[in-house]
């Protein structure tokens, strides 16, 4: 017998929601008009303004680290009462070792709690915050803390160069009664669908050129985006803001567009064109600059897409709680606005691209 | 020889058909052109490819293709010229039934290009130019165009903007073709501020590379179109090899004996699907063909090949906007004359066309394939 379609929403047996958020983004920016510059003699159409770059002494570890001391900030919680740490990132800096127990131990979530790392391209943030959302629905844990990071990488002169960038967020998830923003459910789709993949001791990932578009990026954004709503009987109308998964400007704007939302739902949380895709921190940096500039009551959709390839939807209530919470730590736009131009050989430098072969 | 007609056709939309193999692409148009000419029985199959060896991993698509579609047992055969392979497949049909030999002959051009990407498709499509002396050396098809492009821009002191009109002509048609790859405007303003592939050539002077599949029944019954003229001529496969980089000769050649062969000149033309891969190729084949003075081809671009033109060409879109599907293309470009001069053009008919001719181009004008067709 098959599944009725609202059985396919994932719902937690208690409520949850977010307790604490942060964002981060390095302060370096490499303007996409650097890239074409090198590359194109200033040619050709560019897909964002600039992106973030990370300084020499910063990686994902350190920049979760910072993410995750934001969130709990604004949640005002002791951190030995976290009892998981997972890290999701395509540019974890190791391959064996974990950075999940590094962040652990800097915010001082060590030794009581579960610790791991994520993989699934842009989605591994999302996957983590799915996870957190049955860890502390479940009634197993208080506090479960969840990140999207990454420092993109993009081969040099490649298409992606131009948007590969750096940044996320770190989420605590905790009881609904404790939280800023309840989430209403959630959603995962996933199929076999080879777009984007980076294969071991590579260090640039490839991609499928026009078939990162309409069959992966579209395909499972809007079926997600379209599937939750349907089962949690809600229409774009319903939403104050939504928020997709960014690689770039207008594959955002396209996607809400074919969903039936605005260009004001989404443009508080489409912050791409001035710090680039952040992968697996790109729709969880986009909620927080929602976060920063949300009212209780109001209500977001957050979709996000990793290549190989999924999406994840998530539903969320804003609460009464929000307004104190946002003002305990610097806001998505005070890291935005923190800005160190470079070029492109400064770029070429932080991101260790000089080696002779 | 007896009369050649065509019978029947098929197309499919041109574009990324990520979800649709090969030989399914094949048989979708082949379904198409046999539904279009009921009654028909083919004896022969002449599949036009140019990229499945390389791209797809499968060669032998004539017995692959005729078994697909249930015609097993049948003669099955692919033919291969570069890009114009479709032209070059419908000449074997036309033999085929002039001959005597065959009555019902079956053409399908098809290809499959979007299952690679990047550095992959770009060696691929390079075998068709010199092996040994160009593909080697790292030269590529759009190299050579922008070679070529860059000199007709120096003999003829043209500028790029000049050569904008072939691609907003094709996008232009596109747009009413649901066939076609593309349905956006485009403006001779954004034309000339298009990113760079090989200077001059630029995004929107190069035809885009894709997905389709086309068939022709072809035979000496007695239908709509009648085929006036089939000629193929070769130049030299390296471009270094030409005394005069200007000079299309090949395609000079095969229009010039297809005229003869019709008893037309490019006088009597209303319809003239060219090969668009490259706006200097649309430049160069209106000139190879008679339709104007050598260096000239550029002005006709200036508002006389749209479709109440003078000589109207790309009429659905042409390889620039209905897309260039290889092999399959050359069979898109006879279809096309077909449906204009059945006056199933839509709203891409030129008005009371009763002559048309399509030419496809292999490598950088190394083969050229010319067929006349006439109302019947």
């Amino acid at each position: 017998m098959s599944q009725s379609i609202s059985d396919q929403l994932l719902r937690p047996v208690r409520d949850v929601g977010i307790v604490g958020y942060g964002a981060y983004v390095p302060r370096y920016r490499l303007p996409a008009t650097e890239v074409a510059r090198v590359w194109t003699e200033g040619t050709g159409a560019l897909p964002i303004k600039e992106k973030a770059v990370p300084g020499l002494d910063e990686d994902v570890a350190t920049m979760s680290i910072e993410a995750a001391r934001n969130a709990l900030s604004r949640a005002g919680i002791a951190p030995n009462d976290i009892r998981a740490v997972w890290v999701g990132s395509e540019s974890h800096p190791y391959a064996v070792k974990p950075t999940s127990t590094i962040v652990a131990e800097a915010i001082g979530a060590v030794p009581n709690t579960q610790a791991a790392d994520w993989q699934f391209a842009c989605k591994a943030g999302t996957e983590a915050l799915q996870a957190a959302i049955g860890f502390i629905g479940s009634g197993m844990a208080r506090y479960a803390l969840s990140i999207g990071m990454d420092t993109a990488q993009g081969r040099p002169g490649d298409a992606l160069e131009y948007t590969a960038g750096a940044g996320g967020a770190a989420y605590l998830v905790g009881a609904a009664e404790e939280a800023l923003a309840i989430f209403e459910g959630s959603y995962s789709f996933v199929t076999d669908t080879p777009d984007f993949w980076r294969r071991q001791h590579e260090v640039y990932p490839e991609h499928g050129q026009r078939f990162t578009g309409e069959p992966a990026y579209f395909k499972h954004i809007t079926s997600a985006a379209e599937n939750f709503m349907t089962q949690s009987g809600t229409t774009p109308k319903d939403y104050r803001y939504a928020v997709f998964h960014q690689p770039n400007v207008k594959f955002p704007q396209r996607a809400a567009k074919q969903l039936g939302f605005t260009d004001e739902q989404i443009k508080t949380g489409l912050i791409v064109g001035v710090i680039g895709n952040t992968y697996a921190g790109s729709a969880m940096i986009g909620l927080t600059a929602v976060l920063d500039e949300a009212q209780p009551g109001d209500r977001i959709l957050m979709v996000s897409f990793g290549s190989g390839a999924g999406s994840d939807a998530f539903g969320l209530r804003v609460t009464d709680q929000i307004t104190a919470r946002q003002k305990r730590a610097p806001r998505t736009k005070d890291y935005i606005a923190r800005r160190t131009q470079i070029d492109y050989a400064a770029y070429t430098r932080l991101r260790g691209k000089l080696v002779m072969g | 020889m007896r009369d050649i007609y065509i019978n029947g056709l098929g197309t499919l939309p041109v574009g990324e058909h990520w979800e649709t193999s090969l030989r399914e692409l094949a048989v979708q148009a082949i379904q198409a052109a046999l539904k279009d000419a009921p009654g028909l029985k083919p004896e022969a199959l002449f599949v036009g490819n140019m990229l499945a060896g390389q791209l797809s991993h499968q060669e032998h698509l004539g017995a692959l293709i005729a078994d697909f579609a249930g015609m097993r047992g049948i003669e099955a055969v692919t033919v291969e010229a570069a890009g114009a392979a479709g032209g070059a497949a419908v000449r074997q049909a036309v033999l085929a039934v002039a001959s005597g030999w065959v009555e019902t002959a079956l053409v399908v051009g098809v290809e499959k290009m979007t299952d690679k990407v990047g550095a992959g498709t770009t060696a691929a499509t390079a075998s068709a130019g010199d092996s040994e002396w160009e593909s080697v050396q790292g030269v590529t098809p759009t190299a050579l165009a922008a070679l070529m492009m860059r000199r007709y821009m120096h003999d003829y002191q043209v500028a790029l903007k000049d050569f904008a009109g072939f691609s907003v002509n094709a996008h232009a048609n596109a747009k009413t073709n649901p066939k076609a790859m593309f349905h956006n405007t485009l403006t001779a303003d954004s034309f000339v501020k298009a990113g760079m592939v090989a200077e001059p050539v630029n995004m929107f002077d190069t035809a885009p590379e894709a997905d389709g599949a086309a068939a022709l029944l072809i035979s000496a019954q007695p239908a709509a179109v009648r085929v006036a003229a089939s000629a193929m001529a070769t130049d030299t496969l390296a471009v270094h090899d030409r005394p005069d980089l200007l000079n299309l000769r090949a395609a000079h050649l095969a229009t010039h004996k297809a005229y003869q062969q019709a008893g037309v000149g490019a006088e009597q033309m209303n319809v003239f699907e060219l090969h668009d891969g490259f706006t200097v190729f649309a430049a160069l084949s209106l000139e190879a063909a008679g339709f104007a003075e050598r260096g000239a081809g550029w002005k006709l671009a200036q508002g006389a090949i749209g479709l109440s033109g003078q000589i109207p060409v790309s009429t659905f879109g042409g390889l620039k906007a209905r897309g260039n599907p290889g092999g399959a293309t050359g069979v898109y470009q006879i279809a096309e004359v077909a449906l204009q001069l059945r006056g199933e053009g839509g709203a891409n008919q030129v008005m009371g066309a009763q002559w048309g001719m399509a030419q496809c181009l292999g490598g950088a004008g190394a083969t050229a394939v010319t067929h006349i067709l006439s109302k019947n």
